[in-house]
């Protein structure tokens, strides 16, 4: 049987795990990232890798070492890095001395017949078209789930009255999701994570909000941005992401295979500033910030990891952005020296600054109705 | 009219055709001086610090010609062949720019976008000749001429001349034969390459650069790679490292790259693993705004000097 492992990322192993299962292959679940995964990485990759290399390339290495003979993994068409990953962690690692088979998903925009074969080769079970529907049903349902705990816990985290209870929550609805079995299950497990976070007392206040845009990977995985979702959540504030997984997957798989371009939005939000697609993220960043503008948030941060291309591009521009728009901008690039203490401080002071600006906004806006009050 | 071109970037791979077609559109044509320090100081003042030092010359240059001239002609380039694009920043450059340096005002912003088509090239031209209030004809003649001019150029290239440094050939019977491989805006910069290519000249070696490498050549190599990469400056760097392993016509390979170059990573890591497959010495150079002439000397002599060695033990064998 095929022992196949893929990428870390956030709560994504949860459904590729049971799909991968439910196809006949035997899984090794790739661990969380670690200080060892980070080693690992640092490692056996260029200086310059990017920083979602460096964690991947280190992944790969522990779930071979764990047994692991076939690894999995998403392409894309760039221009960025990310789609040419795999051809360079191959080498690395063969050079290494690692024997295993590389399979890249490629986007089925351009590949389609390279994915039906590497699908292929992912199938080692007998199942029938309406299992197969099934368990794509089921991984779905898993994959909007996870995304729906994780922002309602973005929701209640500033407003809850004991430190914790939310963080808690949203461990308590992982486990549930990657316990369920069944569709029906999920149903049942959805009512269950609204309740959980119901209970949860909750503060009367408006909180400040933030507005988080960057890179994928870094976006999505907790440990390469040091848990700044949460810090923020217990710094009072209320954070939007401008990605979730199982929107990345529908604007990759889904809107791909008809040449539909995912986030048109923030696109065409983007294009007084940015006026092409240049790989990565970048673009998108830009036009999530002009959204979140327009939507009233009070700052913005952009995460990317060090040397990332497309989102240095985009630190360039969104200063300018923010600062048209009022509000504030403060750009946190990741790699492996990045300390958790040191941004936290930071995120202090931003905080405390987004603060001071909304509470003077709001008195002015105050007087000047007093004073046409007096008029 | 005065069009101002900035000396940095694309500047160095397509110099003989921007140069030429602005002159013959009857334009007068303003390229910034040669990096200097001063350049490189504008630069670093007007970019965001994780930029690469050749994206910070070209704000640089940008900078020391816009208040001299009408136009500043910003290239933002997406395609000259079907395989590829150019990295994030060449792709983002205009806009990035726009938000950096606030008091631009006078850009002439073009977009190539041509996929290798000699019509489309040509319709460009036509475009940026009305933009600059020019006939028909004209633009038809300044575009022939500019393609001339450039064949000229890459013919040069051929015969192992490097134009851009004035060099018009190199003497044949050199001892050392070298494979230097680079952007043409890193190899051909003197200021920022610490005039490397002269250097290695001086020192007996013969330089083969990627632009002296036939492009049907290039393209054979690029069958050697699972995936072709995204950008066609890096595809030209890789495709001639994979020529000179396989002739093994070169006695070593040196590539010279940005610090904190977004591509070169995967590149210069590719051509490091399959250097050591093909067992033909390899040296990267990594430059950036502080790197020091003196420990540049040290590392080309001591890399000259080894091939050296290996070179004499080998006829040693033979003899
Ligand atoms: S988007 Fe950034 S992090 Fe992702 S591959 Fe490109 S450079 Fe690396
Ligand atoms: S290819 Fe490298 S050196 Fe050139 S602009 Fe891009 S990041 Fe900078």
């Amino acid at each position: 049987m095929r022992k196949v492992s893929f990428p870390y990322m956030g709560t994504s192993y949860i459904p590729f795990e049971k799909v991968l299962m439910k196809f006949g292959n035997e899984v090794i679940v790739p661990p969380k990232p670690t200080m060892e995964t980070i080693s690992f990485g640092t490692k056996y990759a260029p200086e310059f890798a990017c920083y979602p290399f460096k964690i991947v390339l280190g992944t790969y290495v522990q779930v071979l070492e764990a047994g692991a003979d076939t690894l999995v993994s998403s392409g894309g068409v760039g221009p960025c890095r990310a789609g040419l990953y795999t051809t360079l962690q191959e080498k690395i690692l063969k050079s290494h001395g690692y024997e295993f088979e590389m399979i890249t998903m490629e986007p089925p925009g351009r590949h389609l017949r390279d994915l039906i074969k590497n699908v292929k080769k992912l199938i080692n079970a007998k199942v029938s078209f309406a299992d197969c529907i099934k368990i794509g049903r089921f991984a779905w349902k898993e994959l909007v789930l996870l995304d729906k705990a994780e922002k309602l816990s973005h929701k209640i985290r500033p407003l809850e009255v004991k430190r914790g209870e939310a963080s808690r929550a949203y461990k308590k609805s992982i486990e549930l999701i990657a316990d369920a079995e069944k569709y029906s299950d999920l149903l049942e497990i959805e009512r269950e994570i609204e309740n959980l976070y119901e209970k949860i007392p909750k503060k009367d206040m408006e909180p400040i909000k933030i507005g988080i845009v960057g890179e994928i990977y870094v976006l999505l995985e907790p440990s390469s941005n040091l848990e700044i979702e949460e810090m923020l959540g217990e710094l009072g504030v209320y954070v939007e992401r401008s990605m979730f997984l199982s929107e990345y997957v529908i604007s990759n798989a889904l809107l791909d295979l008809f040449h539909i371009k995912g986030d048109r939005d923030a696109k065409k939000m983007a294009s007084p500033y940015f006026n092409e697609m240049c790989g990565g993220h970048g673009r998108e960043s830009v036009g999530n910030a002009v959204i979140y503008a327009k939507r009233g948030f009070d700052g913005i941060i952009q995460l990317s990891p060090f040397t990332c291309i497309p989102e240095i591009v985009a630190k360039s521009i969104l200063p300018k952005v923010c600062e048209e728009r009022n509000m504030g901008f403060m750009a946190i690039s990741l790699d492996e020296q990045t300390g958790k203490e040191g941004l936290r401080t930071r995120l202090e002071a931003f905080v405390d600054l987004l603060y001071f600006k909304k509470k003077r906004r709001q008195q002015l806006t105050n007087n000047s109705q007093l004073a046409r009050g007096l008029a | 009219m005065k069009i101002g071109i900035p000396r940095a970037l694309a500047y160095y791979a397509y110099y003989p055709f921007i140069n030429t077609f602005f002159e013959k559109l009857g334009l007068e044509v303003v390229v910034s001086d040669e990096t200097t320090k001063e350049t490189m100081d504008y630069g670093i003042d007007d970019t965001i610090t994780d930029a690469c030092v050749p994206i910070k010359l070209f704000h640089g240059h940008v900078r020391s010609i816009m208040d001299k001239v009408d136009y500043v002609l910003v290239p933002r380039l997406v395609s000259v062949n079907r395989e590829a694009t150019f990295c994030p920043k060449f792709l983002g450059l205009p806009d990035m720019l726009r938000c950096s340096i606030a008091d631009l005002k006078n850009e002439l912003e073009v977009r190539v976008d041509i996929k290798q088509s000699k019509l489309k090239l040509f319709l460009l031209c036509l475009k940026v000749a009305k933009q600059l209030k020019k006939g028909f004809f004209k633009a038809y003649s300044a575009y022939l001429q500019a393609l001339f001019s450039f064949r000229n150029y890459t013919h040069q290239f051929l015969q192992g001349g490097i134009p851009p440094l004035g060099i018009v050939g190199q003497h044949k019977d050199k001892s050392i034969r070298l494979g230097v491989v680079g952007y043409p805006y890193m190899l051909y910069d003197s200021y920022l390459s610490l005039d490397l290519i002269r250097k290695l000249i001086s020192m007996g070696v013969y330089v083969v650069t990627p632009e002296m490498i036939p492009d049907r050549e290039k393209k054979r190599q690029g069958k050697k790679l699972k995936k072709t990469l995204f950008w066609t400056f890096s595809n030209n760097v890789i495709r001639a490292a994979y020529h000179f392993f396989e002739r093994q016509d070169v006695d070593g390979v040196i590539h010279i790259t940005a610090f904190g170059c977004g591509p070169d990573f995967i590149v210069d890591k590719l051509m490091e693993i399959d250097a050591k497959n093909y067992k033909m010495p390899f040296l990267t150079i990594t430059l950036d705004e502080h790197t020091g002439q003196e420990g540049l000397n040290t590392r080309l002599e001591a890399f000259v000097d080894m091939l050296k060695i290996n070179r004499a033990k080998k006829e040693a064998l033979f003899a």
